[in-house]
């Protein structure tokens, strides 16, 4: 570690100081906008990514993708391609299959999801365009991609199945030895359902699409696999959000011990969750660095990014929602329809997006019938799999919008409908019908708090005003519950070797600084910064004190990493509850050292200090030098322990929901089609608060990217199933200058699970924003009878909406 | 995405750049800002064995006013167009068009005469230059000559240059007082491609819509003249009866086609409402 033992020369250069040490509040340093750690470095350009790794003999391999959605391998010959300038080996399917077995993404408790074993490279057949058939590993990147041109392969285009509904009708099958198309299907409903439909005043229906869409990190995939013959170890950098989770994977497909097994997260340069999963081209990599003994590196480059890199969210949802005529919620309907591409992937599964729709639908309200049913089907597409807000972009748009459509059709104004009908604030804790239980939300005073924040009343009345300008303008509400801080109920049960749990470890340094190294890790996201603030709370000193490492397996507790929202409240609560352990041995080294009974004791501002008076009694750094190099001026039977390791998960409840409420304000040219975002509002309860900043940013960020799926994302497939927009150039991401405002308040309900409070934020505001926009814009559309319900929302389906063209 | 092997060369004339191209035919690429042929060599859409950059030619770059037009070299660069007061002065079409190419570190890079010598019929400059009736100049071994703008884009990334011809300028016609010029174009994120874009110019006489350029982007293989409609308003005043008029001969003007996200039928009617709105600005 740096420690800086010159601080009168070194301060004014250091990076870490995020706020001054005097910054703290009662709660130290939580609930402070502390500028976070690593920020700085990685805008001066000196982050370290994978990609920036350099070993000695590296290699760079490259694959030979399937350019067909569909076909079998006739003929493969990669002769003419190795004997190219540069190359080392060129490897088919089967040679790396003899090192590297295939993998099923199934789960226990999704019941009968099935999905066919699938392979690093792919063998006798490809089943999406871009699928690996080959892996060319040469001396620079460049020569293996002069490589490419010289691999000489004959197809036999098979059927192609790229409707969802075409797949479900199994009119050809991908997978014959499956039966059918069908990777998994899930019926659910609640006792008198049926009954109660029937008797309902209305019953309003709707079916929603939505396009297949991707995450567009900014780093693109990459590993570097270090294969060591001389002691049978592989060391892996990689580009990843689990790295705990792909040491496992990496020892039981490719044969090597765990504990030969090290994973290293360099900076990652986002993820989105696109970094948490298997992904073949990766795990080839790790293969071939066993089988030639040296380093070999891979990174997806942008066009492998949109042909490889998960894609999510293709659905086409049915929803119905019964309710009396003074608009109180009977019950909600629904059907859902997804296409995953030829596999399930593995871990975690491609069933679990929809599940989550069949989770979460119809979430923030207080109704008790509940009818689900879901069909996840393969497709001759690339694989889809879970991307930031898993599934709750769809179930909260569907929701929001069929609780729009009905408050429209009984002429009841949305606020007023959603107040009539959101799950009351004192009615915890609650069970879903469901079968989700919350511990405690706060739908009321969310509502409340969006109204006054956006003007809502002021609103409606300048949208009235305009109206008769025509001006037509949208507004558009989306309340939300979120899955967050997951116990083992979600992948863990199911029989994955995915943590729920994660682990901390805090050491005081001799020089009186602390170091902590954390199983979650940093994707970008600012997690190292609060682990800095929560540690520096928790142990009594100056933020500047504190050290975070994350992102190694051969260091760090063993955790699961960064998803789910799991980050804060998981590792951070395992970080706060080391963080105290250290703190009381420090207290206990102190008591030992000066004679005093440490219950008079405190640590604070980096030094031990009399509880009472706030004197100080001993500096931390004399309480390092103390306990590393004097323990022998310490009382005969006194230890000093100056580290500690603690763990913690979540159990009480399957996951900690969160709760939020989003608006959208919408402007509509009517004669183009386009949409002018005006404003974004969110009022989010997420618990403990953190550092606000970073919260506030995360749910921008997250807005955005939901702004993307509304408005522009879409990945498009021809009927042969050709990726059509595979580039930046094509498939379009919002950019700043398109995105308006977004207003943020809070709403603070901290878990009663655990000391430090904190639920889960980071994909909130992705889970929302689909919703309200489309509500928005459907609210800009109503006085012209027309209404979308197909995302994104093109100027051409708004004009078609509107019937001029 | 690496760029395939290709030899670099940096000729510091003319002259030696015409060897180069003489000596590598059709094998060697011009490069100038390289914003869409950078891309292009990194995902192998262009394989050329050698690039010639010709920003080390003197000669073909800066903006001077030349008697009654404008000489824009080959190598200036989008964002001094935009920056550039003799332009606004005396060519405004091309500074209300300038902003909505790209981004502003695409525009520092990209140059007018590689846009044009590049003819996407979905760029901006080409359009501009065909309603202002500009020149290309373009130098060869033999000379130079100065070809219309009007017939210089023949399709799709296809320009009436000749195997050995270099742009070194364009020459627009100076605005005089009854000048009046609009661009419009509707892009789904500010600095994309246009779905469809128009650059529309006229001379105002009384009120009148005289010498009326109407030019389509994004809705054909190059820049497309909107014949029709411009009959319809030259010499008029632009009523509502007249605008309607000419937005019904776009159907016969433009014929479109689909691009991902957008039918045929929905440019056609995005291109009318641009012709209003165009018009709009035009008399305003």
């Amino acid at each position: 570690m740096n420690d800086r033992t010159r601080p009168d020369l070194l301060a004014p250069r250091a990076e870490k100081p995020g706020a001054p040490a005097d910054a703290r509040t009662a709660t130290g340093y939580i609930g402070l906008s502390v500028p976070r750690a690593g920020a700085r470095r990685l805008l001066q350009g000196r982050g370290t990514y994978t990609d920036d790794l350099k070993l000695p003999r590296l290699a760079h391999v490259v694959f030979f993708r399937s350019p067909y959605a569909h076909a079998r391998i006739r003929k493969l010959d990669l002769t003419t391609a190795a004997r190219q300038p540069g190359v080392i080996a060129a490897f088919d399917g089967r040679a790396i299959a003899e090192y590297c077995t295939p993998w099923v993404g199934v789960l226990a408790h999704l019941k009968g999801i099935k999905s066919p074993p699938q392979h690093a490279v792919a063998i006798e057949r490809a089943c999406w365009q871009g699928e690996a058939v080959a892996a060319i590993v040469a001396e620079s990147r460049a020569q293996g991609e002069d490589a490419l041109a010289h691999v000489e392969a004959e197809w036999e285009e098979l059927p192609v199945v790229t409707d969802m509904e075409d797949a479900l009708s199994n009119r050809s099958v991908i997978h014959p030895e499956l039966g059918d198309n069908i990777c998994f299907k899930r019926d659910f409903v609640t006792e008198g359902f049926e009954d109660a439909f029937a008797k309902a005043d209305l019953v309003v229906e709707e079916t929603y699409s939505f396009g297949r869409h991707t995450g567009v990190t900014l780093e693109g995939r990459a590993i570097l696999a270090d294969y060591n013959a001389g002691e049978h170890s592989l060391t892996v950098y990689q580009a990843t959000q689990a790295p705990h989770m792909m040491q496992d994977i990496f020892s039981r497909h490719l044969n090597i011990p765990e504990a030969n097994v090290r994973v290293i997260c360099k900076d990652v340069g986002g993820s989105y969750g696109i970094k948490v999963h298997v992904y073949p081209d990766e795990m080839a990599t790790a293969a071939i660095s066993v089988m030639l003994r040296r380093p070999v590196k891979f990174l997806a480059d942008r066009l492998e990014s949109f042909l490889t890199d998960i894609h999510a969210r293709e659905h086409k949802a049915k929803v119905r929602l019964a309710c009396t005529k003074d608009g109180k919620i009977i019950g909600f309907d629904l059907d859902d329809l997804t296409g995953i591409g030829p596999y399930s992937v593995y871990p975690r599964t491609s069933g679990i997006e929809g599940n989550q729709v069949v989770n979460l639908t119809g979430g923030p309200y207080a109704h008790k019938n509940y009818r689900a049913r879901l069909n996840v089907v393969f497709t001759n597409k690339n694989v889809t799999c879970q991307y930031r807000a898993v599934g709750h972009p769809i179930a909260v748009a569907i929701t929001e919008g069929i609780v729009d459509l009905a408050a429209q059709k009984l002429g009841i104004d949305p606020a007023e409908f959603r107040r009539r009908n959101l799950i009351a604030d004192d009615a915890y804790p609650y069970t879903f019908p469901s079968g989700l239980k919350f511990e405690q939300l706060s739908h009321h005073q969310c509502l409340d708090k969006l109204l006054a924040l956006m003007d809502y009343q002021g609103l409606r009345a300048e949208q009235k005003r305009l109206r008769e300008k025509k001006i037509y303008r949208g507004i558009g509400l989306a309340a939300m519950i979120e899955v967050t801080n997951p116990s083992p109920a979600f992948y863990g049960v199911g029989g994955a070797r995915i943590s729920a749990q994660d682990g901390a470890t805090v050491r005081l340094e001799p020089t009186g600084m602390v170091t902590c190294l954390v199983s979650v890790t940093e994707q970008g996201q600012g997690t190292e910064g609060i682990f800095q603030q929560i540690c520096a709370t928790a142990v009594g000193v100056s933020i500047d004190k504190v050290r975070v490492i994350t992102g190694d397996t051969g260091t760090t507790p063993y955790g699961g990493g960064t998803w789910a929202s799991r980050g804060a409240g998981i590792g951070g609560e395992a970080l706060l509850q080391a963080g105290k352990a250290l703190r009381a041995n420090i207290l206990e080294l102190a008591a030992a050292a000066l004679s005093i009974d440490k219950n008079a004791l405190d640590v604070s501002t980096d030094a031990v200090c009399d509880k009472a008076t706030g004197e100080t009694k001993m500096p931390l750094a004399e309480v390092g030098r103390i306990g590393y190099f004097r323990p022998d001026t310490l009382p005969l039977k006194f230890q000093a322990e100056l580290t500690v390791t603690r763990h913690y998960t979540p159990r009480e409840y399957g996951f900690t929901f969160t709760n939020g409420i989003q608006a959208s304000y919408v402007e509509l040219d009517t004669d183009t089609g386009f949409v002018k975002l005006l404003k974004h509002w969110v009022v989010e309860d997420c618990g403990t608060v953190i550092n606000p900043m970073l919260v506030d940013e995360q749910i921008r960020g997250g807005v955005v990217q939901g702004i993307g799926g509304a408005m522009l994302e879409e990945c498009l497939y021809s009927p042969e199933g050709q990726l059509l927009n595979g580039s930046l150039a094509d498939y379009l991401v919002p950019m700043s200058g398109d995105t308006p405002d977004i207003e943020i308040a809070h709403v603070c309900t901290p878990t009663r699970q655990s000391e430090l409070g904190a639920k889960g934020v980071g994909e909130a505001g992705t889970a929302g924003a689909p919703g309200a926009v489309m509500n928005a814009i459907n609210d800009a559309l109503a006085p012209l009878g027309a209404r979308v319900n197909v995302q994104p929302f093109t100027p051409e389906r708004i004009l078609r909406a509107l019937g001029k063209v | 995405m690496k760029a395939a092997p290709f030899a670099y060369a940096k000729p510091g004339s003319l002259r030696e750049a015409f060897a180069l191209l003489e000596r590598h035919g059709d094998r060697a690429k011009l490069l100038a800002g390289g914003q869409s042929l950078i891309a292009a060599l990194n995902m192998r859409l262009a394989t050329p064995s050698i690039l010639v950059d010709l920003t080390a030619i003197p000669g073909i770059d800066g903006i001077q006013l030349r008697g009654d037009h404008l000489a824009i070299g080959a190598l200036v660069r989008h964002r001094e167009i935009e920056r550039s007061e003799l332009v606004a002065k005396h060519a405004p079409l091309l500074s209300q068009a300038a902003p909505h190419i790209a981004h502003v570190a695409i525009r520092n890079a990209g140059t007018i005469g590689g846009s044009l010598a590049m003819a996407d019929p979905a760029a901006e400059w080409p359009a501009c230059c065909v309603a202002l009736e500009a020149h290309i100049v373009a130098a060869s071994p033999k000379g130079e000559r100065r070809i219309p703008a009007t017939k210089f884009f023949k399709s799709l990334f296809t320009t009436a240059l000749a195997p050995r011809e270099i742009i070194t300028a364009v020459e627009v016609p100076v605005a005089g007082a009854n000048t009046r010029s609009a661009f419009l174009e509707l892009v789904r994120r500010r600095g994309d491609y246009a779905i469809v874009g128009l650059a529309a110019h006229t001379q105002l006489e009384r009120g009148a819509l005289t010498r009326l350029r109407l030019v389509y982007l994004g809705v054909g293989d190059a820049p497309v003249s909107a014949a029709g409609a411009m009959e319809k308003l030259e010499g008029k005043r632009a009523t509502p009866e007249a605008i309607a008029a000419a937005q019904a001969a776009l159907e016969q003007d433009l014929s479109p086609a689909a691009d991902l996200t957008h039918s045929a039928a929905t440019k056609l009617h995005l291109a009318r409402v641009l012709l209003g709105r165009a018009l709009a600005a035009l008399v305003t």
